[in-house]
Parts: structure tokens; C-alpha cells; sequence
């Protein structure tokens, strides 16, 4: 059975021959998009939150076939630049494989709440868990791309309390243009 | 699509849908998947073939019928907690309390209800405001109360061929509370949980227990217990602990991995007691706590 969507802003089929295979197999398997993780799959982790018509959803409790027409986002296509800056700047990036679910997350709280409070932030993410970081820092990055997001020069804007200096020395020096971040990422 | 290989019905609209689901009774009907892909994730289950009902616009509405408000079975729990804090406070208090925002953005009461799990944070506060579920099959369409529709562990009285519709939840007269025991915040399965809705025009008390029974329940002799109406102020913490051993007493909990039998009696009992404290308490004035 074909099974016709858009991912990350491009018409994407696939072929599947079992009705409950689910949104992150399809991803994965078929169209070969690693950045969408596969951890529980039973919705408890979060590694492969998806942006499903707008809304963040656990792609392994997505029917692909539920999927036609529609519109997916993964980490590739959901994401503003600033946010990954500010997950790498921060250090909220540890092993990684939670990363890309956060980064999904967090860019769908930004869309909806500008300058998202603590509380705000932790109930948005928390159906995303990370085992590694211990969230302090994952907060930090989201208070501090919201804040890049909302225009301020990080260099000229008086530094937020829970940032380290050197934190916002490279979230500051971080590049602007594609393709040139890697020296940056600790 | 074609449905050659792997059939996957998606109806475009209510009708459509129940002569598919007569046609092809193998069909198992999805959708939010939370509870059912996570059966077809870990190969508990394997469909030969799924029914959509995502695209049914016909679920995915509430409408405001007066004293009551219709919930299309397929209205996701977000929307609940948006759209109807206000008017059924209660419901979208247990709604907000399910999984994660990625699982309340796909899950929806009719789902809840369907898989009829004990422990679903649905129920609690639909038995507290004595809500009807609305089935339809392709042979018409009937309304049970809730209390009626939970017959044991994962069991309900939905028949092959059936789908849950709506759920209809009259309107909130008085302050509601709910209460759920978990080891945190977010996607927690309840230890167990309580509704409470005080009806101030009927001077009358609702109550429901999840996760404590083999089925959700009511607590009919704790619902009964006498209130001073007449005068408010006598209200007293005798009185909401006399309401949570009621409640405790209507729970038939047992021993599983998420808390023993007596915990739960315990914690009911602590919760129930804080509940109507805390309706009580809004509706007249007065130290909640």
C-alpha cells in the first residue's frame, strides 16, 4: 500500500505492506531519515517526536497510513537554527540521542509561548526524556534560544543568571551562516 | 491508496466508517494509536487490518448542548485541557494529566474509553458527573451511562462492529477536583486516582475512583454522606475523613507493580479527604487545604 505525505517540506512516498507500521519505522526504514530516534516505542521517550500537522506527536504511535496527505516535520525541517545553537552553546547536548525529540519539542513551545518560563518549559518537554544532562542545561538552551529568537544580541544583552559566561561567549561566536558550525560544537 | 496488501480503511465520514466497520469486522478501528500501537510495536497484536477514524469529522468536535457538553470521541485530551477547563473543570484537570504533550496531542477519550482500562485518567471524572457514551453501529445508535459501560479489566460493553461516538458530560455546577497518585509529574499511569464534583444546585456529591478496581467505580455510600447546606461553615475535617474512609471503602484495589492494595486504600483516602476539603472550600469560603 503507497502511502503519500510531505517531510520536511518535500512530497515523500513510501511503500508498506502491514497496516500497523508505524510513522518512525516508515522514516527510518524507508525513506532513510536517521534523525528521527527509535528508543521505547511505546510513547514514553519522546526520541521521536515528529511535528504532525503542526502538533508534536511520538511518531511510533503514528500510523503511517494515518499519515496520507499529511504533513510531518522532523528534526530536519521542524527546527530554527537558534534553537540547535543554543542546545550546543549551552551543553545541553550530552549523548545526543535524545537531542533531536527535544529539539522538535522545543521548537513547537517556542512557536507557541516566545519566552517560555521554567514551568512552562519543563511540562512542554515532558514527555522527552534525557538521561545524560539531568535538564538543567536543556532549560538553559531553550531560555537562551528564545532569547536569540526574540532578537537580542546575545553579546549586548545583559547575561541571564544561570548562564556561564563562557556560555555566551560561544553562543555569541556561534555562526550565523550554514554549513560552518562544527568548530563551534564542544 | 490501494488495499491490496495491507488494508488500511480511512473513511471519510462517520457513516462511511460503520459500513466498513460491519463489512470488515476484523478492522480494528485506531486513532490516536497510543494505547494500540504500542500493542502493534511490541508485537502483542498484529491487525490485519485498521480503520482510521482521524479524519471523521464528526469526532473530532464538541458542541455546547445547554446544560451538558458533547464530546466527539475523537477530540484529542489538549483540546480538552484548552477548550474546556471552564465548563467541565474536572475532566480537563484528568486530561492535562495524561502522558505528555506529544501523547495529549493524539490521544482522545473515545480511545480512553474503548480500551476500558481500570487505571485510564479518563474515567474518574465522568463517573463524578454521570456522563453518557454515545455508540453507534451500522444498525443505529445507543447511549449508555458510564457507570453501566465498564464491565472488568479491559472489558466494556462495546460490541464488535461498534463504535464509541461521544461522550456527553453535564456541565459543572460547583467546583471539581481531580487527584491522581503517581511517581511524577508526566507519563505516569496512575497508582490510583479520584474525581470530585460538587453539584451545588443539587446539593449532591459525584464521585470516581480509577485505578483501584477491576473497573472504574463510583463510591454511591461516600456520594451519600450528609453536608451541612444549610450551614456551610459547619464543614470540618471530621467530616472529610469520615468522606475518605467512604471512599477507601468503595475501592477493591490489589497488589500490582505500580502500589499494593493498602496503599492505595491509604492514598484514596488522603485524596479524597483533600478533594472535598478543596471543593468544598471553593464553593463556600473557609481554610482548603
Amino acid at each position: 500500500m503507497r502511502v503519500e505525505m510531505r517531510v520536511d517540506g518535500e512530497p515523500a512516498a513510501a511503500e508498506i505492506d502491514r497496516p500497523g507500521e508505524s510513522l518512525l519505522a516508515t522514516l527510518r526504514d524507508r525513506l532513510g531519515l536517521y534523525g528521527t530516534k527509535n528508543a521505547c516505542e511505546q510513547g514514553e521517550c519522546g526520541s521521536c517526536t515528529v511535528l504532525l500537522d503542526g502538533d508534536p506527536v511520538c511518531a511510533c504511535l503514528v500510523a503511517t497510513a494515518q499519515c496520507e496527505g499529511r504533513e510531518v516535520k522532523t528534526v530536519i525541517g521542524a527546527v530554527p537554527r537558534p534553537v540547535r545553537d543554543a542546545f550546543i552553546a549551552c551543553g545541553a547536548v550530552q549523548c545526543g540521542f535524545c537531542t533531536p525529540g527535544l529539539l522538535v519539542s522545543v521548537a513547537d513551545l517556542l512557536t507557541r509561548e516566545a519566552d517560555p518560563s521554567d514551568l512552562q518549559i519543563r511540562e512542554a518537554l515532558a514527555g522527552n526524556l534525557c538521561r545524560c544532562t539531568g535538564y538543567e542545561k536543556i532549560i538553559d538552551a531553550v531560555h537562551a534560544a528564545a532569547e536569540t529568537m526574540a532578537g537580542a544580541v546575545p553579546d549586548q544583552a545583559p547575561a541571564r543568571a544561570h548562564l556561564r559566561h563562557d556560555q555566551w561567549i560561544r553562543l555569541a561566536g556561534t555562526p550565523r551562516t550554514a554549513g560552518d558550525s562544527r568548530e563551534d560544537a564542544p | 491508496m490501494s488495499q491490496t496488501t495491507a488494508p488500511f480503511h480511512t473513511p471519510a465520514d462517520l457513516a462511511e466508517a460503520l459500513r466498513l466497520l460491519a463489512a470488515h469486522p476484523e478492522a480494528v478501528p485506531v486513532a490516536g494509536g497510543t494505547d494500540l500501537m504500542v500493542a502493534v510495536n511490541y508485537r502483542l497484536t498484529r491487525p490485519a487490518a485498521m480503520l482510521d477514524l482521524t479524519r471523521l469529522a464528526e469526532l473530532r468536535e464538541w458542541t455546547d448542548e445547554g446544560d451538558a457538553i458533547r464530546i466527539g470521541s475523537g477530540v484529542p485530551y489538549a483540546r480538552i485541557t484548552a477548550e474546556l477547563a471552564t465548563v467541565l473543570p474536572g475532566l480537563a484537570a484528568a486530561a492535562r494529566t495524561v502522558g505528555s504533550p506529544q501523547i495529549r496531542n493524539r490521544g482522545t477519550l473515545g480511545g480512553n474509553l474503548a480500551t476500558a482500562s481500570p487505571a485510564g485518567d479518563g474515567h474518574p471524572p465522568l463517573l463524578a458527573t454521570g456522563a453518557d457514551i454515545e455508540i453507534a453501529s451500522a444498525r443505529g445508535t445507543r447511549t449508555v451511562p458510564v457507570e453501566a459501560f465498564f464491565t472488568g479489566p479491559k472489558r466494556s460493553v462495546l460490541q464488535p462492529g461498534e463504535l464509541i461516538t461521544a461522550v456527553t458530560v453535564p456541565k459543572a455546577a460547583g467546583p471539581q477536583q481531580f487527584l491522581k497518585v503517581g511517581t511524577r509529574n508526566a507519563m505516569v499511569i496512575a497508582v490510583c486516582s479520584l474525581a470530585v464534583a460538587l453539584d451545588l444546585d443539587a446539593r449532591r456529591l459525584g464521585t470516581g475512583i480509577g485505578s483501584a478496581g477491576p473497573t472504574p467505580l463510583t463510591a454511591p455510600d461516600a456520594n451519600l454522606i450528609e453536608l451541612p447546606w444549610g450551614r456551610t461553615g459547619l464543614f470540618n475535617d471530621a467530616l472529610a475523613e469520615e468522606f475518605g474512609r467512604r471512599v477507601a471503602a468503595a475501592a477493591r484495589p490489589i497488589d500490582d507493580v505500580r502500589g499494593t492494595a493498602a496503599y492505595r486504600r491509604h492514598a484514596l483516602a488522603v485524596c479524597a479527604a483533600r478533594a472535598l476539603r478543596r471543593v468544598w472550600t471553593a464553593a463556600h469560603g473557609g481554610s482548603g487545604r
